[in-house]
């Protein structure tokens, strides 16, 4: 059962504790939410990257010399 | 320059992984807060984990954004949203035994207006790949006190040996 670590700053004392059903049901509803970011985000950039190097080839541009230019 | 500097708590993970750390209760007798986190994530389905930030019991994404510059490999790069995050984790996946490390500074946290954060974070495998590095600007947009913080992954549990200690920084 996973757990988490709660520190009380007035007394410094560590307490572990279980984590609930709902916690945990919200823990992976957020990493999916997370994931589905992530590729979202990586997809646009690749889509972004396709658009550059489309304008590249039409300026008769090589991909270094394009990255050259962007840097 | 700071004159008090105070470690206020500390905590380490135990063998059995810890899917969060929090700070309650922080006083709110200093001028400034700092956090130094020493993480690494017990999955390694990623390359590397994001920090993910919770102050006092807010966990309303829109009511946190930040600003990100930073590196990877050969590249800069920079971004910007409205969600709680403010670091880099250590995947699983890296060299065993290595940590990634993130210093979260909050300036006039019980003051009365937003709360802005910094962030210098950076992983760490040994030098092999997928070392990333970011410099977070963020805000908190309430008006209270800050009396906890929360640290978690945006998947995965900090693995054993992670640690986060909690400063309170005045100049009296």
């Amino acid at each position: 059962m996973p757990t988490k670590l709660l520190v009380d700053c007035s007394t410094g004392a560590v307490e572990e504790i279980e984590l609930t059903a709902e916690e945990i049901a919200q823990r992976e509803a957020d990493a999916a939410a997370a994931a589905q970011a992530k590729a979202d985000e990586e997809a646009a950039a690749a889509a972004k990257q396709a658009e550059k190097e489309a304008i590249a080839a039409r300026l008769g541009l090589s991909a270094e010399e394009l990255s050259t230019l962007l840097s | 320059m700071a004159n008090t500097y105070t470690a206020i708590a500390t905590v380490t993970v135990g063998a059995g992984g810890a899917s969060s750390i929090a700070f309650s209760s922080i006083p709110s007798t200093y001028t400034d807060l700092l956090v130094k986190v020493s993480a690494r994530n017990t999955d390694s389905a990623n390359n590397w984990y994001l920090l993910k930030l919770q102050f006092n019991s807010d966990t309303t994404g829109s009511n946190y954004s930040y600003r990100l510059v930073g590196g990877f490999g050969s590249s800069a790069y920079s971004s910007s949203a409205s969600d709680r995050y403010g670091g880099y984790v250590t995947s699983g996946a890296r060299t065993a035994s290595t940590f990634g490390n993130t210093e979260l500074y909050i300036p006039n946290y019980a003051g009365s207006n937003n709360k802005s954060f910094f962030s210098d974070s950076v992983t760490e495998g040994n030098g092999s790949s997928y070392e990333i590095l970011g410099l977070w600007a963020g805000l908190w947009s309430s008006t209270v006190v800050i009396t906890g913080i929360t640290l978690s992954n945006d998947a995965g549990n900090f693995a054993q040996y992670s640690t986060a200690t909690l400063y309170g920084i005045k100049n009296s």
